[in-house]
């Protein structure tokens, strides 16, 4: 362990907030890059799945 | 005969069908070795690897700028061998690839531009200056959103594929200009720190959280460019029946 407690921790030996907003921004954009296509996956299949159903309903 | 046997991985690998296959049998594997290297580096990097001697505490920003910095550009050199490879030998996937891969890669050229504005503060006492690396990754940036751009704007499939290629191929140019920025020009921007390949030239505690990250970013991007590879490829064959009876099996609740 590099710090001898949480508090230092936090702050990073007074860069903290440029540490936290460089990686709080990264963790954003990464979590994006995955909650998107998922959730882009899942409409997708929704729309396909009642298109379908309609298709054979007729 | 071994030429044929040589040549049909090539032919399957264009097949959507046996793409989306495989692919999903990749995708777990990736997605937690991705989380798990992250997870990894990211404690070790912001709690164990030790204060840098000149730059104290903010230097630990090279654990997410560093590995998105490779990233953006490794992507554009896959987007260039996608282009030709779409151009010369017509394959459809090369193209799913291209135009999947290059929203990834400006979010990842995005990052490392960002990170490295907010390293810059305390180190250099700029957010941004217009130095040769700095300019050339945001080149980068928008040939990204030049490639993103052609291939919404043109409506044909073919030669939206067509125009995205060679733009792809051509921005290549723009790589090794990054690459040898920091030795062609006077610049602020310190010349690389980290290579898989050479001997560090940092010590180990800090060096071997950086490969994790590297290697994090790496799978990450595989993970992430899959997921959306096999979403375009189920839009583009909605009208075959595997990607049919693909819909029935979700319907039913089958994986």
């Amino acid at each position: 362990m590099s710090f001898a407690s949480f508090g230092d921790f936090l702050a990073m030996g007074s860069h903290g907030t440029y540490v936290w907003s460089a990686y709080g921004i990264c963790l954003i954009v990464l979590v994006l890059n995955v909650v998107l296509p998922l959730h882009a996956r899942r409409r997708y299949l929704q729309d396909e799945a009642r298109r379908l159903r309609r298709e054979e309903s007729r | 005969m071994s030429d044929l046997m040589n040549w049909m991985w090539f032919h399957k690998l264009g097949s959507p069908k046996w793409f989306y296959e495989i692919s999903g049998r990749w995708l777990p594997g990736l997605a937690i070795a991705a989380a798990l290297l992250l997870l990894v580096g990211t404690v070790w990097g912001l709690a164990f690897a030790p204060p840098d001697y000149q730059q104290g505490n903010s230097f630990r920003i090279i654990y997410i700028h560093v590995p998105a910095a490779f990233l953006a550009q490794s992507v554009y050199v896959m987007l260039a061998v996608a282009g030709v490879v779409g151009l010369v030998w017509k394959m459809k996937l090369a193209d799913v690839a291209l135009q999947q891969a290059a929203p990834v890669g400006a979010w990842m050229t995005a990052i490392a531009l960002i990170t490295g504005a907010i390293w810059g503060k305390p180190t250099w006492g700029t957010y941004w200056i217009w130095d040769a690396r700095l300019t050339s990754m945001l080149i980068l940036l928008f040939l990204y959103f030049g490639v993103i751009a052609l291939g919404q704007a043109i409506s044909n499939r073919d030669s939206a594929a067509k125009a995205c290629a060679v733009l792809a191929v051509v921005g290549v140019i723009n790589i090794p200009i990054i690459k040898y920025s920091v030795e062609w020009w006077n610049t602020l921007h310190q010349p690389a720190t980290f290579s898989v390949i050479e001997k560090p030239t940092m010590p180990m505690q800090m060096w071997l959280p950086l490969l994790i990250m590297v290697l994090g970013f790496y799978c990450f991007f595989a993970a992430v460019l899959l997921m959306r590879m096999r979403l375009e490829v189920l839009r583009r064959e909605a009208r075959s029946s595997w990607v049919k009876a693909k819909i029935r099996a979700q319907l039913e609740g089958r994986p």
